[in-house]
Protein backbone atom coordinates (compact mmCIF):
# COMPACT_ATOMS: atom_id res chain seq x y z
CA UNK A 1 0.00 0.00 0.00
CA UNK A 2 0.95 3.31 -0.88
CA UNK A 3 2.46 5.37 1.83
CA UNK A 4 0.21 8.32 1.44
CA UNK A 5 -2.95 6.50 1.96
CA UNK A 6 -1.55 4.91 5.21
CA UNK A 7 -0.50 8.30 6.69
CA UNK A 8 -4.07 9.19 5.69
CA UNK A 9 -5.91 6.49 7.31
CA UNK A 10 -3.67 6.39 10.51
CA UNK A 11 -3.99 10.13 10.57
CA UNK A 12 -8.48 9.93 10.46
CA UNK A 13 -7.56 7.03 13.26
CA UNK A 14 -6.00 8.92 15.51
CA UNK A 15 -8.29 12.38 14.66
CA UNK A 16 -11.06 10.31 15.72
CA UNK A 17 -9.67 8.18 18.68
CA UNK A 18 -9.09 11.79 20.27
CA UNK A 19 -12.39 13.48 19.04
CA UNK A 20 -13.87 10.35 20.86
CA UNK A 21 -12.29 11.05 24.30
CA UNK A 22 -13.39 14.94 23.95
CA UNK A 23 -16.66 13.52 22.99
CA UNK A 24 -16.41 11.13 26.61
CA UNK A 25 -15.02 14.27 28.62
CA UNK A 26 -17.46 16.72 27.72
CA UNK A 27 -20.75 15.13 26.61
CA UNK A 28 -20.32 12.22 28.68
CA UNK A 29 -18.09 13.35 31.70
CA UNK A 30 -18.83 17.02 33.38
CA UNK A 31 -15.64 18.62 32.25
CA UNK A 32 -17.91 21.05 30.44
CA UNK A 33 -19.85 22.27 33.69
CA UNK A 34 -17.32 23.96 35.63
CA UNK A 35 -13.48 25.14 35.07
CA UNK A 36 -11.16 26.22 37.81
CA UNK A 37 -11.68 29.34 36.38
CA UNK A 38 -14.62 30.84 36.63
CA UNK A 39 -15.07 29.67 40.01
CA UNK A 40 -15.14 30.86 43.56
CA UNK A 41 -15.62 28.86 46.78
CA UNK A 42 -17.80 29.48 49.97
CA UNK A 43 -17.64 27.57 52.96
CA UNK A 44 -20.59 26.83 55.64
CA UNK A 45 -20.54 24.72 58.86
CA UNK A 46 -23.20 21.98 59.71
CA UNK A 47 -24.10 19.96 62.99
CA UNK A 48 -24.37 17.11 60.88
CA UNK A 49 -23.73 16.74 57.11
CA UNK A 50 -25.17 13.06 56.78
CA UNK A 51 -24.33 11.26 53.56
CA UNK A 52 -23.17 14.27 52.00
CA UNK A 53 -20.44 13.68 49.88
CA UNK A 54 -17.60 15.81 47.99
CA UNK A 55 -18.69 16.48 44.24
CA UNK A 56 -22.17 16.75 45.38
CA UNK A 57 -24.23 19.19 43.50
CA UNK A 58 -25.16 22.67 45.30
CA UNK A 59 -28.40 23.56 43.62
CA UNK A 60 -30.34 26.52 43.81
CA UNK A 61 -34.40 26.23 43.01
CA UNK A 62 -33.07 22.85 41.38
CA UNK A 63 -30.35 24.01 39.06
CA UNK A 64 -27.34 23.05 39.74
CA UNK A 65 -24.89 26.39 40.77
CA UNK A 66 -22.13 24.63 41.97
CA UNK A 67 -20.05 21.45 43.51
CA UNK A 68 -19.03 20.26 47.12
CA UNK A 69 -15.14 20.77 47.12
CA UNK A 70 -14.40 19.43 50.23
CA UNK A 71 -15.76 18.09 53.47
CA UNK A 72 -13.72 18.05 56.73
CA UNK A 73 -14.29 18.06 60.99
CA UNK A 74 -13.54 21.57 62.24
CA UNK A 75 -12.13 20.62 65.86
CA UNK A 76 -12.62 24.32 67.42
CA UNK A 77 -16.44 24.42 67.00
CA UNK A 78 -17.02 19.95 66.44
CA UNK A 79 -19.20 20.87 63.81
CA UNK A 80 -18.34 19.84 59.77
CA UNK A 81 -17.02 22.11 57.57
CA UNK A 82 -17.83 22.13 53.92
CA UNK A 83 -16.58 24.15 51.07
CA UNK A 84 -18.52 24.89 47.64
CA UNK A 85 -17.05 25.82 44.58
CA UNK A 86 -19.82 28.25 43.47
CA UNK A 87 -20.31 29.12 39.62
CA UNK A 88 -18.92 32.76 39.21
CA UNK A 89 -22.34 33.31 37.27
CA UNK A 90 -24.28 32.67 40.03
CA UNK A 91 -24.28 35.12 43.01
CA UNK A 92 -25.69 35.10 46.28
CA UNK A 93 -26.56 37.33 48.96
CA UNK A 94 -24.76 37.59 52.34
CA UNK A 95 -27.99 36.55 54.14
CA UNK A 96 -28.28 33.08 51.89
CA UNK A 97 -29.45 29.77 53.75
CA UNK A 98 -27.46 26.49 52.93
CA UNK A 99 -29.20 22.83 53.63
CA UNK A 100 -28.52 19.79 53.17
CA UNK A 101 -31.16 18.29 51.07
CA UNK A 102 -32.29 14.59 49.68
CA UNK A 103 -33.12 14.01 45.77
CA UNK A 104 -35.89 11.06 46.62
CA UNK A 105 -36.49 9.26 49.59
CA UNK A 106 -33.44 6.93 48.94
CA UNK A 107 -31.90 9.43 46.45
CA UNK A 108 -28.12 11.16 47.10
CA UNK A 109 -27.81 13.91 49.13
CA UNK A 110 -27.48 17.57 47.72
CA UNK A 111 -26.57 21.17 49.13
CA UNK A 112 -29.68 23.52 48.58
CA UNK A 113 -28.56 27.45 48.59
CA UNK A 114 -31.75 29.96 48.52
CA UNK A 115 -30.87 33.27 48.27
CA UNK A 116 -32.28 35.99 51.26
CA UNK A 117 -32.51 39.62 51.35
CA UNK A 118 -29.71 41.49 51.61
CA UNK A 119 -27.66 43.73 48.84
CA UNK A 120 -24.25 42.65 50.05
CA UNK A 121 -23.44 39.76 47.77
CA UNK A 122 -21.10 36.31 49.06
CA UNK A 123 -16.99 37.11 47.94
CA UNK A 124 -15.01 34.32 47.45
CA UNK A 125 -13.97 32.57 50.85
CA UNK A 126 -17.57 33.97 53.08
CA UNK A 127 -18.85 31.44 55.54
CA UNK A 128 -22.29 31.08 54.88
CA UNK A 129 -24.09 31.67 58.33
CA UNK A 130 -27.72 30.31 58.04
CA UNK A 131 -27.34 26.57 57.82
CA UNK A 132 -29.49 23.51 58.15
CA UNK A 133 -28.47 20.23 58.75
CA UNK A 134 -28.92 16.81 56.96
CA UNK A 135 -32.09 14.90 58.68
CA UNK A 136 -30.94 12.13 60.64
CA UNK A 137 -33.50 9.39 60.49
CA UNK A 138 -32.64 7.69 63.80
CA UNK A 139 -33.17 11.36 65.39
CA UNK A 140 -36.37 11.78 63.70
CA UNK A 141 -38.19 8.75 64.87
CA UNK A 142 -37.13 9.49 68.17
CA UNK A 143 -38.49 12.40 68.47
CA UNK A 144 -41.38 11.13 66.44
CA UNK A 145 -41.51 8.63 69.50
CA UNK A 146 -41.26 11.13 72.08
CA UNK A 147 -43.75 13.02 70.81
CA UNK A 148 -46.28 10.32 70.66
CA UNK A 149 -45.28 9.18 74.18
CA UNK A 150 -45.99 12.46 75.98
CA UNK A 151 -48.90 12.53 73.77
CA UNK A 152 -50.41 9.77 75.08
CA UNK A 153 -49.20 10.35 78.77
CA UNK A 154 -50.45 13.89 78.03
CA UNK A 155 -54.22 12.11 77.63
CA UNK A 156 -53.75 9.61 80.26
CA UNK A 157 -53.46 12.08 82.75
CA UNK A 158 -56.32 13.83 81.99
CA UNK A 159 -58.64 11.20 82.21
CA UNK B 1 8.79 -45.77 43.66
CA UNK B 2 11.61 -43.58 45.04
CA UNK B 3 12.83 -42.97 41.81
CA UNK B 4 9.20 -42.04 40.16
CA UNK B 5 9.06 -39.19 43.23
CA UNK B 6 13.06 -38.18 41.97
CA UNK B 7 11.49 -38.12 38.30
CA UNK B 8 8.54 -36.07 39.37
CA UNK B 9 10.60 -33.72 41.41
CA UNK B 10 12.97 -33.40 38.98
CA UNK B 11 10.52 -32.16 36.17
CA UNK B 12 8.81 -30.05 38.89
CA UNK B 13 12.21 -28.29 39.30
CA UNK B 14 12.79 -28.36 35.32
CA UNK B 15 9.46 -26.42 34.41
CA UNK B 16 10.06 -23.99 37.79
CA UNK B 17 13.91 -22.94 35.98
CA UNK B 18 11.96 -23.00 33.01
CA UNK B 19 9.97 -19.99 33.85
CA UNK B 20 11.74 -17.97 35.79
CA UNK B 21 14.33 -18.54 32.81
CA UNK B 22 11.80 -17.30 30.60
CA UNK B 23 10.77 -14.35 33.12
CA UNK B 24 14.16 -13.14 32.45
CA UNK B 25 14.19 -13.03 29.23
CA UNK B 26 11.32 -11.48 28.64
CA UNK B 27 12.25 -8.53 31.27
CA UNK B 28 15.56 -8.52 29.49
CA UNK B 29 13.96 -8.21 26.01
CA UNK B 30 11.72 -5.60 27.71
CA UNK B 31 14.25 -3.47 27.97
CA UNK B 32 15.84 -3.95 24.70
CA UNK B 33 12.79 -2.64 23.09
CA UNK B 34 13.23 0.66 25.01
CA UNK B 35 16.82 0.64 24.47
CA UNK B 36 16.20 0.29 21.02
CA UNK B 37 12.70 2.64 20.14
CA UNK B 38 15.03 5.02 19.02
CA UNK B 39 14.68 3.98 15.03
CA UNK B 40 10.76 3.52 15.30
CA UNK B 41 10.25 7.22 16.47
CA UNK B 42 13.46 8.56 14.22
CA UNK B 43 11.73 6.67 11.36
CA UNK B 44 8.08 7.26 12.05
CA UNK B 45 6.77 5.64 9.11
CA UNK B 46 7.77 2.56 10.42
CA UNK B 47 5.96 2.96 13.51
CA UNK B 48 2.95 4.60 11.23
CA UNK B 49 2.65 1.57 8.91
CA UNK B 50 2.47 -0.83 12.21
CA UNK B 51 -0.47 1.43 13.77
CA UNK B 52 -2.62 1.03 10.22
CA UNK B 53 -2.20 -2.53 10.47
CA UNK B 54 -2.21 -2.99 14.64
CA UNK B 55 -4.94 -0.25 14.88
CA UNK B 56 -6.89 1.13 12.02
CA UNK B 57 -7.64 -2.56 11.00
CA UNK B 58 -9.12 -2.97 14.03
CA UNK B 59 -11.42 -0.20 14.01
CA UNK B 60 -14.72 -2.27 12.40
CA UNK B 61 -14.23 -4.74 15.08
CA UNK B 62 -14.07 -2.84 17.89
CA UNK B 63 -16.55 0.19 16.73
CA UNK B 64 -19.52 -2.73 16.26
CA UNK B 65 -18.64 -4.15 19.46
CA UNK B 66 -19.39 -1.28 20.82
CA UNK B 67 -22.24 -0.19 19.66
CA UNK B 68 -23.42 -3.79 20.50
CA UNK B 69 -22.02 -3.83 24.18
CA UNK B 70 -23.67 -0.31 24.74
CA UNK B 71 -27.27 -1.51 23.47
CA UNK B 72 -26.91 -4.84 25.53
CA UNK B 73 -26.31 -2.71 28.54
CA UNK B 74 -29.39 -0.23 27.11
CA UNK B 75 -31.45 -3.30 27.35
CA UNK B 76 -30.32 -5.10 30.46
CA UNK B 77 -29.78 -2.12 32.42
CA UNK B 78 -33.09 -0.67 31.42
CA UNK B 79 -34.59 -4.01 32.39
CA UNK B 80 -33.22 -3.60 36.35
CA UNK B 81 -33.52 0.31 36.84
CA UNK B 82 -37.28 0.46 35.66
CA UNK B 83 -38.03 -1.70 38.72
CA UNK B 84 -37.09 0.52 40.91
CA UNK B 85 -38.82 3.50 39.10
CA UNK B 86 -34.95 4.67 38.29
CA UNK B 87 -35.23 4.19 34.55
CA UNK B 88 -33.47 8.20 33.87
CA UNK B 89 -29.89 6.63 35.55
CA UNK B 90 -29.35 4.42 32.29
CA UNK B 91 -27.20 6.50 31.08
CA UNK B 92 -25.19 7.17 34.17
CA UNK B 93 -25.24 3.22 33.99
CA UNK B 94 -24.44 2.70 30.32
CA UNK B 95 -21.47 5.31 30.85
CA UNK B 96 -20.00 4.28 33.76
CA UNK B 97 -19.88 0.83 32.82
CA UNK B 98 -18.14 1.65 29.58
CA UNK B 99 -15.86 4.14 30.52
CA UNK B 100 -14.28 2.47 33.82
CA UNK B 101 -14.82 -1.24 32.79
CA UNK B 102 -16.41 -2.27 29.33
CA UNK B 103 -14.40 0.22 27.46
CA UNK B 104 -10.70 -0.35 28.26
CA UNK B 105 -11.40 -4.60 29.23
CA UNK B 106 -13.43 -5.58 26.08
CA UNK B 107 -11.20 -3.38 23.47
CA UNK B 108 -8.22 -4.77 25.14
CA UNK B 109 -9.47 -8.44 24.73
CA UNK B 110 -10.72 -7.69 21.05
CA UNK B 111 -7.20 -6.55 20.45
CA UNK B 112 -5.49 -8.67 21.67
CA UNK B 113 -7.21 -11.71 19.33
CA UNK B 114 -7.27 -9.64 16.36
CA UNK B 115 -3.94 -7.79 16.51
CA UNK B 116 -1.80 -9.20 19.32
CA UNK B 117 -2.12 -12.61 17.50
CA UNK B 118 -1.43 -11.48 14.03
CA UNK B 119 1.95 -9.62 15.40
CA UNK B 120 3.11 -12.58 17.02
CA UNK B 121 2.19 -14.47 13.77
CA UNK B 122 4.12 -11.98 11.78
CA UNK B 123 7.50 -11.70 13.55
CA UNK B 124 7.57 -15.61 14.38
CA UNK B 125 7.18 -16.49 10.35
CA UNK B 126 9.73 -13.91 9.66
CA UNK B 127 11.93 -16.11 12.24
CA UNK B 128 10.90 -19.28 10.79
CA UNK B 129 12.02 -17.96 7.20
CA UNK B 130 15.74 -16.50 8.59
CA UNK B 131 14.11 -12.87 7.80
CA UNK B 132 15.60 -11.94 11.41
CA UNK B 133 18.82 -13.26 11.01
CA UNK B 134 19.40 -12.14 7.51
CA UNK B 135 18.69 -8.64 9.34
CA UNK B 136 21.34 -9.64 11.80
CA UNK B 137 23.45 -10.72 8.92
CA UNK B 138 23.22 -6.43 7.32
CA UNK B 139 23.84 -5.36 10.65
CA UNK B 140 19.83 -4.27 11.01
CA UNK B 141 19.28 -4.67 14.30
CA UNK B 142 15.84 -6.67 14.38
CA UNK B 143 14.68 -5.34 17.61
CA UNK B 144 15.11 -2.00 16.35
CA UNK B 145 13.68 -2.25 13.24
CA UNK B 146 10.24 -5.27 13.70
CA UNK B 147 9.55 -5.52 17.00
CA UNK B 148 10.06 -2.25 18.50
CA UNK B 149 7.74 -0.68 16.17
CA UNK B 150 5.03 -2.96 16.24
CA UNK B 151 5.22 -2.24 20.18
CA UNK B 152 4.86 1.16 20.16
CA UNK B 153 2.47 0.61 17.05
CA UNK B 154 0.09 -1.40 20.15
CA UNK B 155 0.77 1.09 22.81
CA UNK B 156 -0.54 4.22 20.76
CA UNK B 157 -3.48 2.63 19.49
CA UNK B 158 -4.74 1.09 22.53
CA UNK B 159 -6.04 3.80 24.83
CA UNK B 160 -7.40 5.61 20.89
CA UNK B 161 -9.29 2.06 19.90
CA UNK B 162 -11.22 2.28 23.83
CA UNK B 163 -11.96 5.72 23.77
CA UNK B 164 -13.88 4.85 20.36
CA UNK B 165 -15.45 1.95 21.77
CA UNK B 166 -16.67 3.89 24.95
CA UNK B 167 -18.31 7.00 22.81
CA UNK B 168 -19.33 4.12 20.25
CA UNK B 169 -21.42 2.13 23.40
CA UNK B 170 -22.59 5.24 24.74
CA UNK B 171 -24.26 5.97 21.47
CA UNK B 172 -25.45 2.43 21.49
CA UNK B 173 -27.32 2.79 24.98
CA UNK B 174 -28.20 6.20 24.08
CA UNK B 175 -29.71 4.22 20.67
CA UNK B 176 -31.88 1.51 22.43
CA UNK B 177 -32.77 3.55 25.76
CA UNK B 178 -33.66 7.11 24.32
CA UNK B 179 -34.50 6.29 20.66
CA UNK B 180 -36.20 3.05 21.09
CA UNK B 181 -37.51 2.55 24.53
CA UNK B 182 -38.07 6.19 25.57
CA UNK B 183 -36.12 7.53 28.39
CA UNK B 184 -36.33 10.71 28.74
CA UNK B 185 -33.42 12.49 26.56
CA UNK B 186 -32.76 14.96 28.72
CA UNK B 187 -32.31 13.07 31.64
CA UNK B 188 -30.51 10.43 30.26
CA UNK B 189 -27.33 13.44 29.24
CA UNK B 190 -27.90 15.31 32.44
CA UNK B 191 -27.49 12.65 35.02
CA UNK B 192 -24.85 11.07 32.74
CA UNK B 193 -22.92 14.18 32.58
CA UNK B 194 -22.84 14.42 36.72
CA UNK B 195 -22.33 11.38 37.48
CA UNK B 196 -19.20 10.90 35.48
CA UNK B 197 -16.18 12.50 37.01
CA UNK B 198 -13.49 13.27 33.74
CA UNK B 199 -10.32 13.28 36.24
CA UNK B 200 -11.95 9.99 38.69
CA UNK B 201 -13.73 7.84 35.82
CA UNK B 202 -12.82 8.73 32.05
CA UNK B 203 -9.02 9.48 33.00
CA UNK B 204 -8.90 6.49 34.96
CA UNK B 205 -10.47 4.31 31.77
CA UNK B 206 -7.43 5.54 29.68
CA UNK B 207 -4.59 4.99 32.34
CA UNK B 208 -5.98 1.44 31.94
CA UNK B 209 -6.34 0.76 28.83
CA UNK B 210 -2.68 2.62 28.36
CA UNK B 211 -1.16 -0.47 30.33
CA UNK B 212 -3.38 -2.90 28.81
CA UNK B 213 -1.68 -2.02 25.64
CA UNK B 214 1.45 -1.73 27.08
CA UNK B 215 0.88 -5.31 28.26
CA UNK B 216 -0.56 -6.86 25.16
CA UNK B 217 1.95 -5.29 22.92
CA UNK B 218 4.96 -6.63 25.02
CA UNK B 219 3.72 -10.44 25.29
CA UNK B 220 2.66 -10.18 21.18
CA UNK B 221 6.10 -9.22 20.12
CA UNK B 222 8.00 -10.96 22.69
CA UNK B 223 6.03 -14.77 22.04
CA UNK B 224 7.12 -13.86 18.38
CA UNK B 225 10.48 -13.35 18.79
CA UNK B 226 10.43 -16.41 21.27
CA UNK B 227 8.44 -18.61 19.11
CA UNK B 228 10.15 -22.07 17.96
CA UNK B 229 11.03 -21.12 14.05
CA UNK B 230 9.03 -24.09 13.18
CA UNK B 231 4.85 -24.38 11.40
CA UNK B 232 3.83 -25.86 14.70
CA UNK B 233 5.85 -23.06 17.12
CA UNK B 234 4.37 -19.91 15.14
CA UNK B 235 0.92 -21.63 15.86
CA UNK B 236 1.24 -22.06 19.52
CA UNK B 237 3.14 -18.59 20.24
CA UNK B 238 -0.14 -17.04 18.42
CA UNK B 239 -2.38 -19.51 20.89
CA UNK B 240 -0.04 -18.42 23.94
CA UNK B 241 -0.16 -15.01 22.92
CA UNK B 242 -3.89 -14.32 23.18
CA UNK B 243 -4.32 -16.65 26.23
CA UNK B 244 -1.27 -15.07 28.17
CA UNK B 245 -2.18 -11.40 27.28
CA UNK B 246 -5.80 -11.98 28.01
CA UNK B 247 -5.24 -13.48 31.50
CA UNK B 248 -2.88 -10.68 31.79
CA UNK B 249 -5.71 -7.84 31.06
CA UNK B 250 -7.87 -9.13 33.40
CA UNK B 251 -5.24 -9.75 36.09
CA UNK B 252 -3.91 -6.20 35.30
CA UNK B 253 -7.55 -4.90 35.53
CA UNK B 254 -7.83 -6.20 38.71
CA UNK B 255 -4.72 -4.70 40.28
CA UNK B 256 -6.04 -1.21 38.88
CA UNK B 257 -9.10 -1.28 39.34
CA UNK B 258 -8.31 -1.88 43.30
CA UNK B 259 -6.28 0.62 43.60
CA UNK B 260 -7.88 3.46 41.65
CA UNK B 261 -11.29 2.46 42.75
CA UNK B 262 -10.69 2.16 46.71
CA UNK B 263 -11.58 5.33 47.96
CA UNK B 264 -15.34 5.56 46.27
CA UNK B 265 -15.91 1.79 47.81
Amino acid sequence: MERATIDLWVGIFVAAGIAALFVLALKVGNMGNFSAADTYKLEAHFENVGGLKPRAPVKSSGVVVGRVADISFDTKRYDALVTFVIDKRYQFSRDATASILTAGLLGEQYVGLTTGGDDVMLKNGDVIKLTQSAVVLENLIGQFMYNKASESGATGSGK
Amino acid sequence: MPRRVGVNLRHIGHRTVDAIWRLGYFARFFAAIFLYSGTSFRRFFLTIREIYFTGVLSLVIILVSGLFVGMVLGFQGYHTLQRYGAAESLGVMVALSLVRELGPVVSALLFASRAGSAITAEIGLMKATEQLSAMEMMAVNPVARVVAPRFWAGVISMPLLAALFSAMGVFGGYLVGVVMIGVDEGAFWSQMQSAVDFREDILNGVIKSFVFGIAIAAIAVFEGYDAPPTAEGVSGATTRTVVTSSLAVLALDFILTAVMFRGIA
